[in-house]
């Protein structure tokens, strides 16, 4: 994937992000995630139902990097088992932290192969699995 | 305006974060050298030399502040670590024992954080009620719209003289007159305005005042909080221990020292506050008034330039401070100061720690371009060359 191509995707996510809606429903567990150097702030609204993943939604304030990271993780996760979701996370921790990982689970996940060269934007990328692996643990606890 | 006094203007930057932090000019930083290599060494102990050259120079720099901000006597200075330290100084140690169940404390939707949160929780302990002076068209305050909440109850009015994302500069004088006529005191926040404009405690009559060195040259870590004599005698230190003390025998026999003393226990910031007065030596050389003119036409000039952008929003276009605030159409503000620092520019993007602004607006976040008078014409351009083209932003952000 050429950085031509991972800047479209970013760009086309940031501009047109997936699953961007508010969510009613008690059946979804809400958790909120920021960091602490940045403004970026968002919601993640998630529906889990027998150790998978049904339903992710999103809604918040953030950079170009965030919002597009959140759209293509949620596009990722939607439907997944608890354990091939972490699967998924993990690879993109590693891609991001610069260790081994699978380029073939990641699709669209890869637009953001570079981050690590922009430290303070890897934290960017970063905000919605930080929420995700949160919220995963909260289930399994349960 | 005198950018070779300042060695970080040498290094190929943009320096457009006043707001948040001013540069310092090399006699401020050798001033604090000196202290450290020639006389570094504890106050309050005048036994040898090196001791009470630091006191002398520790205790003129309060001379020097009580001078540039027209206080009637050095004892109302007092030094804290800053403008939050200030406000939670007086907060804590005059007004929570001041306020009763009912009292209202009387702030605006445009205030920093560090006035707005410690009268959040003074309001919680004591009781009292927060309420929000309404902001005009252009979120200015007026005497007028205070007029029309201030009650019987109402105590305290707090607000900065120029506010941090809107940039407007407050009527302090009218409302401490108004205020005094109505046995209200009146708290103003000077971290954007002591540095920039003309501040005169006496002609405001302000009861207290709070603001930084790090914001007007100086090093970081060094505020002030003004104070009249007569209030700062009920004033009650929040921090106990060493220097502030005359004698402690048992919890009923402590006797503390003199104001300001009193307030500044333990070792304090010698090298910082030493630096400080040297900073507004370094102010005074130039002229406060200026400093102020330099800054207006800056900011005049920046904003012709901005308002025939379309694809940009100013949330503040008839203050009269150098903070501009503004958004690029469809993209994140710190998307927009990502892409401006790839070209060595730095402007504050986020919601300024002003959280409450997010009922104004209807948004939290900004752009933040604040001047300071070091700032030039042609700097604007670079950074209105960048702005211009917002497909390069889009391009280049990522």
């Amino acid at each position: 994937m050429n950085s031509e191509v991972k800047r479209e995707i970013i760009l086309e996510h940031f501009q047109n992000p997936m699953n961007k809606e508010e969510v009613q429903d008690d059946n979804y567990v809400l958790i909120n995630s920021s960091n602490p150097n940045c403004i970026d702030n968002i919601n993640l609204y998630i529906l889990f139902d027998n150790n998978c993943i049904k339903d992710i939604k999103f809604m918040g304030e953030a950079c170009a990097i965030s919002t597009a990271s959140t759209s293509i993780m949620i596009k990722n996760l939607i439907g997944k088992s608890l354990v091939d979701a972490k699967e998924y996370i993990n690879n993109f921790y590693n891609m991001c932290d610069e260790e081994e990982y699978k380029e073939d689970l990641l699709n669209e996940g890869l637009a953001f192969s570079e981050i690590y060269k922009q430290s303070n934007r890897k934290n960017c990328a970063l905000l919605p699995y930080k929420a995700i692996l949160k919220a995963i643990d909260e289930y399994e606890k349960k | 305006m005198h950018r070779d006094d300042f060695p970080l203007l040498k290094k190929d930057i943009i320096y457009f974060d006043n707001g948040a932090t001013t540069l310092k000019p090399q006699a401020v930083i050798n001033k604090i050298k000196d202290y450290y290599e020639n006389y570094s060494s504890n106050i309050h102990r005048g036994d040898y030399d090196i001791s009470y050259k630091a006191e002398l120079e520790y205790e003129n720099a309060r001379e020097l502040v009580k001078e540039f901000i027209g206080a009637k006597r050095k004892e109302e200075i007092i030094w804290t670590s800053g403008t939050t330290d200030s406000i939670n100084l007086v907060v804590n140690g005059f007004f929570a024992k001041n306020l009763e169940k009912g009292d209202e404390i009387v702030i605006t939707k445009s205030e920093h954080a560090s006035n707005v949160m410690p009268w959040f929780r003074v309001a919680m302990a004591t009781g009292a009620v927060i309420k929000y002076i309404p902001l005009d068209e252009n979120n200015f305050v007026t005497l007028d719209n205070l007029k029309k909440i201030v009650t019987p109850r109402t105590k305290v009015i707090s607000i900065a003289d120029i506010t941090n994302v809107i940039g407007d500069i407050r009527p302090v004088k009218e409302i401490c007159e108004y205020a005094h006529e109505n046995d209200i005191f009146v708290v103003v926040d000077g971290a954007q305005s002591v540095g920039h404009m003309k501040c005169d405690v006496q002609k405001t009559d302000v009861d207290f005042y709070a603001f930084s060195a790090h914001k007007m040259l100086g090093p970081t870590g060094v505020g002030v909080l003004y104070g009249k004599y007569e209030l700062l005698k009920d004033l009650e230190p929040v921090n106990l221990g060493g220097g502030m003390n005359e004698s402690f025998i048992s919890p009923e026999e402590m006797v503390l020292k003199e104001i300001p003393t009193r307030f500044e226990a333990g070792t304090p910031n010698i090298a910082g506050v030493i630096g400080f007065g040297e900073s507004i030596k370094y102010i005074n050389s130039i002229g406060i008034d200026i400093i102020h003119k330099r800054e207006k036409e800056l900011r005049d000039y920046l904003i012709d330039k901005l308002v025939q952008i379309p694809h940009i929003d100013i949330l503040n276009i008839e203050s009269d401070s150098g903070i501009v605030s503004f958004n690029v159409e469809g993209i994140f503000a710190e998307d927009v100061a990502y892409y401006l620092n790839k070209y060595n520019i730095c402007v504050r993007a986020g919601n300024h720690c002003a959280k409450l602004t997010k009922d104004i607006f209807g948004f939290a976040n900004s752009i933040r371009v604040s001047l300071y008078f070091y700032n030039t014409e042609s700097e604007i351009d670079t950074l209105v060359d960048l702005l211009k083209d917002k497909d390069k932003i889009m391009k280049e952000m990522l």
